[in-house]
């Protein structure tokens, strides 16, 4: 266990220092920080000034020491826009991000699970049959169509005249299927403060309103590969001795779906969720945009934008370290789901 | 009454192209106490025969004909509900391999209790408690702590005590053994046949073993159903038929034994392989691999290969064959004791 958790760290340190390597690789890439900072109307003495005080004209390899030496200590260093340390700026907009993929986890979980189950149960069903052919176009639909898609429907609105508005059952029909909207769809709105620290969507209705949208069309990036996953292994558990076997031990269909079945299931969802968990942070990105929500994901592109450094490759390093930390914590529960899992300090 | 009656069994798995038919007519009892065994080559039907008794059968196989009496209640025409108070409790199944059979991400521990608790009002504790009692009787040492182990910290053969075990813990009337040893190692064999023997007679739980080796049938069972290609070929008292089979199938199996061969002489085998159940050969199923499918004149039988033989007496057998028929028919001496 020990061993594990030291081989771990070990591999934390070589994921964190390859992203920060790439990171500053493509620093060159972004373009200059001086301009912006300062503006159209400074002179070549003041960007001087403060590139030299930015460290910016020292050789990439020594700002990369330097930076490292720094890291360390935690010190990303100053966000050349903010002013602050990049740290500190990334801690203000990451809660925001989290919510976001916690929501859209959970909603993910709770969907993905009973559909999967179900298809697999009842294969011949018209519903399972329309969940799984949904799930295979959901797999290849971009998240910002799904996101589009939403807004529309659920924040803009559908008003449906299709049918004739002069007869009584065509205005009817045409209320039934139009779409009143009003969803919040920008922004955060504004979240409520709980013990005076956490700054909250999930603490009120409100919240949780406009974190609806930006969440479900988050969640269905992962939706149908985990409809699909769940499915498949579900289905072939279903045919395995042991499941027989339970029922010929008289078992009830209940205890041996969501018990015997589920757990061997669970085995791969887990492996898969716990990657997945670190994609989806990715995928905040696109989500933060369509939705403007205030998150680090928009601030990462804000940062690219700016070419500020600081904060690029300290949100990188957050990021790389959260999957690092996700993935370790994956396999300490599949080690809880999975009997014949040891964990060792020896081959992977 | 017979404590389980089997009546002109059919079970079929419809398939896109034609379909299987796994299980012919199948007919046979079985007495409380009383040791069956069924014995044949691989895909003669053995296995589904065995499964299709609890309605165990893996999609699409169904029964499609016949009746399953158990206590004089029709199995195949109860609810799902009124079949799981049977299985496990009054019927319970061992299954060919222990080690896929238990639930690797259970404690063994846990599937034992559950199995009680499925069919008892029971505490966990004396749930706990009958659970240990039934592994010391399968002579498992240490059960307390091979209650909280995992079926993967068990060895095969241990594993299969396990299923023993639960086979036992609600007193059944009956236990379906599909070929309980085959997956084991030949010493543990044997160990675990002498304990099935054992419990049975004790407990006088009646026992239906399914395998493919004459030798772990020779051992257990009082009574023998010999069958081909989904048919039942020949039955009767075990020893009798393994002394002196009728059936030219039956022959050829016994022939074929290791203990049968000559020194230095190559094992006798049956010429031919079982027909797949989907192509089953008309008139008597055997008939292509069959030694007497030709007169002493050398003329083929025609019955052998145009009429599916129905079982006649003999000796305290029954056999289906043509040719046995016309041996009994000629030897009126013989018929006479019958």
């Amino acid at each position: 266990m020990i061993f594990f958790l030291m081989r771990r760290l070990l591999q934390a340190v070589a994921v964190m220092f390859v992203i920060s390597v790439i990171g500053f690789a493509v620093q060159g890439g972004l373009g200059d920080p001086v301009p912006q900072m300062l503006g159209p109307t400074a002179t070549d003495a003041e960007s001087a000034a403060l590139r030299h005080s930015l460290g910016l004209d020292r050789p990439l390899w020594m700002q990369y020491l330097h930076f490292a030496g720094n890291a360390v200590k935690l010190n990303f260093g100053d966000s050349y826009f903010f002013h602050e340390p990049a740290l500190d700026v990334i801690a203000r907009y990451l809660p925001a991000t989290l919510e976001l993929v916690a929501a859209s986890a959970v909603i993910t979980l709770l969907l993905s699970v009973p559909m999967g189950i179900f298809c697999a149960i009842r294969p011949r069903s018209w519903l399972s049959r329309g969940l799984m052919g949904l799930s295979l176009i959901g797999i290849s639909v971009p998240i910002f169509l799904t996101a589009m898609v939403l807004i529309q429907l659920f924040s803009i609105g559908v008003q449906v005249t299709l049918f004739p508005m002069d007869t009584g059952w065509g205005q009817w029909l045409n209320q039934l299927l139009s779409i009143d909207g009003g969803m919040p769809a920008y922004g955060r709105g504004n979240p409520i403060h709980v013990w005076g620290v956490w700054y909250t969507n999930f603490a009120s209705w409100q919240g949780l309103l406009y974190l609806l949208l930006p969440a479900l069309s988050l969640a269905f990036v992962m939706l149908p590969l985990f409809v699909r996953l769940i499915h498949a292994e579900m289905v072939e558990v279903l045919e395995s001795d042991y499941v027989k076997y339970a029922r010929a031990r008289g078992l009830r269909p209940s205890r041996i779906y969501f018990l015997h079945a589920l757990k061997n299931t669970l085995l791969p969802v887990v492996t898969l969720g716990g990657v997945q968990i670190g994609t989806l942070v990715a995928y905040t990105l696109l989500t933060e945009t369509v939705f403007q929500w205030p998150g680090a994901g928009l601030m990462f592109l804000d940062a690219i934008e700016r070419a500020d450094m600081p904060l690029v490759v300290a949100y990188l390093m957050v990021v790389g370290l959260m999957f690092v930390v996700t993935n370790t914590l994956v396999d300490l529960l599949y080690r809880v789901l999975n009997p014949r899992v040891t964990l060792s300090g020896r081959s992977a | 009454m017979a404590l389980l009656e089997v009546e002109h069994l059919d079970v079929r798995f419809p398939l896109r192209h034609g379909e299987i038919r796994a299980v012919r007519d199948v007919s046979f009892a079985l007495d409380r106490g009383e040791r069956l065994g069924i014995v044949g080559e691989s895909g003669a039907g053995k296995s589904v025969l065995a499964f299709s008794l609890l309605r165990l059968l893996s999609r699409p196989g169904r029964i499609v004909r016949g009746q399953v009496r158990f206590e004089g209640r029709e199995l195949t025409q109860l609810s799902d509900r009124q079949l799981r108070r049977v299985r496990g409790n009054r019927v319970a199944m061992i299954f060919q391999d222990p080690l896929t059979t238990l639930n690797p991400v259970l404690t063994i521990g846990q599937q034992m209790i559950e199995s009680l608790k499925a069919h008892r009002r029971i505490s966990s504790r004396r749930a706990r408690s009958v659970a240990l009692h039934k592994l010391r009787q399968v002579q498992i040492s240490s059960p307390e702590q091979r209650l909280a182990q995992y079926p993967h910290q068990l060895s095969g053969g241990l594993c299969q005590r396990v299923v023993i075990a639960i086979a036992l813990l609600l007193d059944p009337d009956i236990i379906i053994a599909d070929e309980p040893t085959t997956a084991l190692d030949v010493t543990i064999q044997a160990e675990i046949i002498a304990l099935l023997k054992q419990l049975c007679e004790k407990h006088n739980v009646s026992l239906i073993v399914i395998s493919h080796d004459l030798g772990v049938i020779g051992r257990l069972t009082q009574r023998l159903l010999v069958m081909y290609a989904g048919r039942i070929v020949e039955q009767g008292p075990t020893r009798e038929i393994i002394n002196d089979a009728q059936h030219p199938y039956t022959q050829g199996l016994i022939n074929a034994l290791p203990q049968m061969a000559l020194p230095r002489q190559p094992l006798a085998q049956i010429p031919g392989t079982m027909p797949s159940l989907s192509q089953v050969p008309g008139g008597c199923a055997f008939h292509p691999r069959c030694r007497y499918r030709f007169t002493p004149q050398g003329l083929p039988r025609q019955d052998c290969r145009e009429r599916i033989p129905e079982a006649v007496a003999s000796g305290e057998s029954r056999v289906a064959c043509h040719w046995v028929r016309e041996l009994i028919a000629t030897l009126p001496i013989e018929e006479e004791t019958t």
